[in-house]
């Protein structure tokens, strides 16, 4: 069956109204695990990207490309699983309610972390990140055990083929 | 010069050589019929109910290999066609079904009638699509045309919303469409078919599993060689019966959950799988870890998505069946199977199907009657009990070809099939025997109607009448400890006839739309009123068989168990 693991997949698709609906609603459907799904436009106008990513074994991976690939919208699957990619995920957190301490503290972290503060006000500082989906989990585990009050919005991860390097 | 939409949808109807359209009014369909009251050679057959619609057209469908053309209106009529679009899906029928839809400025108003068809058609069809600007119109409904019969067929929706109806715009209906997403095989992997057959060829005990897109392909006299040159002997799924003659030798019946046992032992017991045109789902499988446990396992399918879906096969190939058997023909060397034949023989006759003939009429003897009055005859059946005692003793031939509803097991179906299967088969005057249960019958008798305005006097209707919904009788019968509910059809205590009787009296019903009525309760009387039936060139018929409760199809096999273990008495 091979392992259950995390795998990623881009999809060029018709930029048309329900597609996105169809595309999600596979998932649904057939019970795959969807982790993760962004969507934008390309270089072209009709033909808008998605980056996918599932939680399945081989067998089912196999199968949810198929069924990717027969959908009439659908125009490519691309696996992204085991090649060179670029991949970054983008996420804002708002610390909130926090003293002259733990204000620096949060600038600490933007500074390990090499992510920047965007916004600042007497008791609230907004940090903004592009980083990997890892990274930015790890990011989140950190803030929520040194912060009590924190909003976090993430985007979702959105990847392109590398060309010499890797980075995901 | 622009032309308005209902203009452009009739000229692609006729351009695409539509001769019937399916359909059934409402407001926001209106436009199109007017249009359509300019066309006379579309004849407009006119269904009582939309669920019934989708099935007549599958039924025609079926009957002609042609795209079938549904219209129906907005809302309710919309909805009503989804459990005959999903039939159609599953069982890979190619229907077209325009739905009407609230102009696009009450879109998502909750509009009188106003339904996301399209969104609710999503997962059951090949293509939906809402035509959102009248300049889309004619690629649309091309691309329809073209999704629906190439590839593995099945059922496309386009909606169109009434202002798009109404609206002037480009008088051409495309010759030809690209679709970049869309690309059906229309080819063979050679290198991967000839892999598929030097295993074949290797085999000491190999079998061939014959699906219904061996059907839909017409590859039936390919198969037909290909298995006889080779002495491999072939097994059928529901689907896939009648795809090789059944009073071939070679031939060793249906396998699944209510086949013959030769055939599941067969499979169960067999080295090499050849199996071409099914999907495997878990009828045919029983539990997948007992399927064909000792076999290496070809799968010829043209849809890749059902290859390694449900059994992880050795040799994939991608590919429609005549393509494939083609090549396969011109392979094909004898091989020796004799000793392999005779074990399969040696099941058969330890287990072989036939039903008790000591205790009145049985289903089988109905069956049988049918095969011997009705030599050439389109059959359709409904879904139950009836339908296995039809999968397993109506004899298929050239002549003698069935249809039913396998993949969804729409109950209701039957019927509006035979219906739209005699409008079709209109010309040459074809019988169409529509074998049904009483439970099915009544979830679209309404067609009579539509059959008498047709002028379908070719149709007999067969009701196999047990007074209870008999498949599930049979569970209850079988794995409840004979706890019945909600399956017995007669008359409870307190009903407003006396308790015990049936309703209705399928004799008066029928007489009353002007049709012929023949109730039947004893062998002797079947052949003569199948005869009776056949004669009547006036009207449809419909016999009642009233047959007994107990009856139960064997053999079965316990839903998610192994094939090779049969309950056969």
């Amino acid at each position: 069956m091979g392992k259950v693991k995390k795998r990623w997949i881009a999809l060029y698709v018709e930029n048309e109204v329900g597609v996105l609906a169809k595309v999600s609603g596979l998932f649904s459907a057939k019970a795959y695990n969807l982790q993760s799904l962004t969507v934008g436009r390309t270089e072209h106008d009709d033909i808008s990207r998605m980056t996918i990513s599932v939680e399945s074994d081989d067998i089912t991976f196999e199968q949810i490309k198929k069924q990717l690939n027969r959908m009439v919208e659908v125009i490519k699957v691309v696996d992204l699983t085991d090649i060179p990619i670029h991949m970054k995920e983008l996420l804002f957190a708002k610390i909130k309610q926090i003293g002259f301490e733990e204000k620096a503290e949060a600038y600490q972290i933007a500074q390990t972390f090499g992510i920047q503060v965007i916004d600042h006000d007497r008791d609230c500082v907004i940090l903004e990140s592009t980083l990997t989906e890892r990274r930015n989990d790890e990011l989140c585990v950190l803030l929520r055990r040194t912060f009590k009050h924190i909003d976090i919005v993430r985007g979702g991860s959105v990847a392109i083929e590398g060309v010499s390097t890797s980075c995901r | 010069m622009d032309i308005t939409g209902k203009k452009l949808i009739v000229k692609a109807l006729t351009e695409e050589g539509v001769d019937t359209v399916f359909a059934y009014p409402g407001g926001m369909i209106t436009d199109i019929l007017d249009e359509l009251t300019k066309a006379p050679n579309i004849h407009l057959v006119l269904a009582r109910h939309e669920q019934a619609l989708i099935h007549e057209a599958e039924g025609y469908a079926r009957a002609t290999g042609k795209t079938a053309v549904c219209l129906v209106t907005s809302g309710p009529g919309a909805t009503n066609t989804i459990t005959g679009i999903a039939d159609a899906h599953y069982d890979s029928i190619p229907l077209l079904v325009i739905t009407g839809q609230v102009a696009k400025a009450l879109i998502g108003n909750d509009a009188f009638q106003e339904v996301d068809i399209v969104g609710m058609t999503r997962n059951i069809t090949k293509y939906s699509v809402t035509v959102n600007d009248r300049k889309e119109l004619g690629r649309r409904l091309k691309m329809g045309f073209h999704i629906a019969r190439t590839g593995k067929p099945g059922p496309v929706l386009i909606d169109i919303p009434k202002d798009i109806q109404l609206k002037n715009g480009d008088p051409e209906y495309p010759k030809e469409v690209h679709i970049r997403g869309y690309k059906p095989n229309e080819s063979v992997h050679i290198g991967q078919l000839k892999k598929g057959y030097k295993l074949l060829k290797s085999a000491k005990r190999p079998i061939i599993i014959a699906g219904g897109g061996v059907k839909i392909s017409k590859a039936n006299d390919l198969l037909t060689q290909f298995a006889k040159k080779m002495n491999i002997p072939v097994a059928t799924t529901i689907m896939g019966k009648g795809a090789f003659p059944e009073d071939d030798p070679l031939y060793i019946g249906n396998c699944g959950m209510h086949g013959r046992y030769a055939a599941n032992m067969a499979i169960g017991n067999c080295d090499v799988l050849f199996s071409i045109g099914t999907r495997f789902n878990d009828r045919i499988t029983g539990d997948l870890n007992e399927f064909a446990p000792k076999a290496k396992i070809i799968h010829v399918d043209v849809d890749t998505a059902s290859i390694s879906r449900n059994v992880v096969v050795d040799v994939p190939v991608v590919s429609d069946a005549t393509l494939a058997l083609e090549k396969l023909v011109e392979w094909a060397e004898e091989m020796n199977t004799e000793k392999w034949l005779r074990e399969i023989y040696a099941w058969e006759n330890e287990n072989p199907l036939g039903m008790r003939r000591d205790k009145g009429m049985t289903p089988q003897m109905i069956m049988e009657g049918i095969n011997k009055t009705f030599e050439k005859a389109f059959i359709t059946t409904d879904v139950g009990q009836h339908q296995m005692w039809a999968t397993q003793y109506i004899k298929l031939t050239k002549d003698r070809e069935m249809i039913t509803s396998g993949g969804l097991g729409t109950m209701g179906f039957g019927f509006p099939a035979a219906v739209g299967a005699a409008i079709a088969l209109k010309e040459e005057n074809k019988d169409v025997v529509c074998i049904t249960g009483d439970g099915g019958f009544q979830m679209n008798m309404q067609e009579m109607a539509t059959a008498i305005n047709e002028g379908r006097s070719n149709i007999t209707v067969c009701i196999i009448n047990n007074k209870y919904l008999g498949m599930v009788r049979q569970f209850q019968q079988v794995f409840y400890g004979k706890r019945y509910i909600a399956t017995d059809l007669k008359t409870p205590e307190g009903a407003c006839v006396p308790e015990g009787s049936y309703v209705p009296d399928f004799v008066k019903w029928a007489e009353s739309y002007g049709a012929k009525g023949i109730r039947v309760t004893e062998e002797k009387d079947i052949e003569e009123a199948l005869k009776k039936a056949k004669a009547n060139k006036k009207t449809p018929t419909v016999i009642e068989f009233v047959v007994s409760s107990e009856e139960i199809v064997l053999p079965m096999v316990k839903g998610g168990t192994a094939m090779t273990e049969m309950i056969l008495k």
